[in-house]
């Protein structure tokens, strides 16, 4: 799978991911998901990982000092929010258009019936 | 993974709309910036994601198998309320509601499938294999089980009945797989390494092959 390699790169210079033997682990789908852009982008050379690795370090040292347990079940959520900034630092996105389609997602579950595929509408932009 | 696999996974029972949790929001909001701005596309995250099929949830069905084959009284406790039963061996000690344990036994085999979408009780199992979320699965396992199971190198004796359960939104089941015979006084370690995945959705049946595993 052409998906390995740049993926062992990530666990070298992420020695923090959780892996076993073969490679990284997940606790839930969504955090695969987020493991999976963050290879995407650094596949378009958006980050070098040593970039990367200093933000989530940051990230992590901040959401320590701001009371976060260090249990390793919060790992990936240090993540998330370091992929968040990673976009605003390189101006791919910004937070307020982050939180617009954080926030369309969430219109478009309310509307869709349990069992379906959740897909968002234009009109899941607006308030 | 698709966007509708994402979802159905999670807790929003009781209610007829889906719901997707804060960190699912905040994924869903990245990927679609990423796909709109042209960094990546959809195809391309999912097929990271399935690369790590196997690596993804728990897989902690196995051991709560082991546990109810060795422990009479967690067996039964799994029967009556598998969620609160499981619970201890879950992630950060929780499993999600509604998990129902449906036992074989030789006059019954139990196979689980949700036609509607993929319901999967991904938080014992991880996630579904490719055939669960088939088309073809999803609408012949009820009408014509016998038949899927040979596909998959099962015979079930005529005179085991076949009960199939079908996943909602409310309940997720696992099937508790019979214990093959041959596996007396082993350890519950060596009994969990025996467990299959697809024995726990009743696609398998259990029988021991080759050595005792270390």
């Amino acid at each position: 799978m052409t998906a390995i390699d740049p993926a062992r790169r990530a666990l070298r210079a992420n020695p923090g991911l959780p892996a076993d033997s073969d490679g990284p682990v997940f606790a839930a789908p969504w955090e695969a998901q987020a493991f999976a852009m963050a290879l995407a982008l650094h596949e378009k050379g958006v980050f070098d990982w040593a970039e990367w690795a200093s933000m989530l370090g940051e990230t992590i040292k901040a959401a320590q000092a701001a009371g976060d347990p260090d249990t390793g079940d919060t790992y990936y959520r240090h993540w998330l929010t370091t992929l968040e900034r990673m976009l605003t630092e390189k101006e791919v996105s910004t937070p307020a258009d982050l939180t617009a389609c954080r926030n369309a997602w969430e219109r478009a579950a309310a509307r869709t019936p349990h069992g379906q595929p959740i897909e968002l509408r234009t009109e899941d932009f607006k308030a | 993974m698709t966007a509708h696999d994402a979802h159905d996974h999670h807790g929003h029972d009781h209610e007829e709309a889906s719901e997707l949790s804060e960190t699912e929001l905040r994924v869903r909001a990245i990927q679609t910036i990423l796909v709109e701005k042209g960094y990546t596309d959809a195809a391309a995250v999912d097929a990271i994601v399935e690369a790590y099929e196997t690596k993804i949830g728990p897989h902690i069905g196995a051991r709560i198998v082991a546990r109810a084959w060795t422990d009479p009284e967690f067996r039964q406790a799994l029967l009556t309320d598998a969620s609160k039963a499981a619970a201890p061996f879950g992630y950060q000690g929780k499993i999600g509601d509604h998990l129902v344990v449906v036992e074989n036994t030789p006059k019954r085999h139990n196979m689980v499938v949700c036609t509607l979408c993929s319901c999967y009780p991904w938080d014992v199992l991880g996630l579904p294999p490719v055939w669960y979320k088939s088309f073809a699965y999803r609408s012949r396992a009820v009408k014509e089980p016998r038949a899927v199971l040979a596909e998959f190198g099962v015979t079930v004796p005529s005179d085991t009945a076949i009960h199939v359960w079908d996943s909602t939104a409310e309940v997720r089941y696992m099937v508790l797989p019979e214990r093959p015979s041959g596996t007396e006084g082993w350890t519950e370690e060596q009994l969990a390494a025996l467990v299959t995945r697809d024995s726990m959705v009743g696609t398998d049946v259990l029988r021991v092959r080759g050595n005792i595993p270390a």
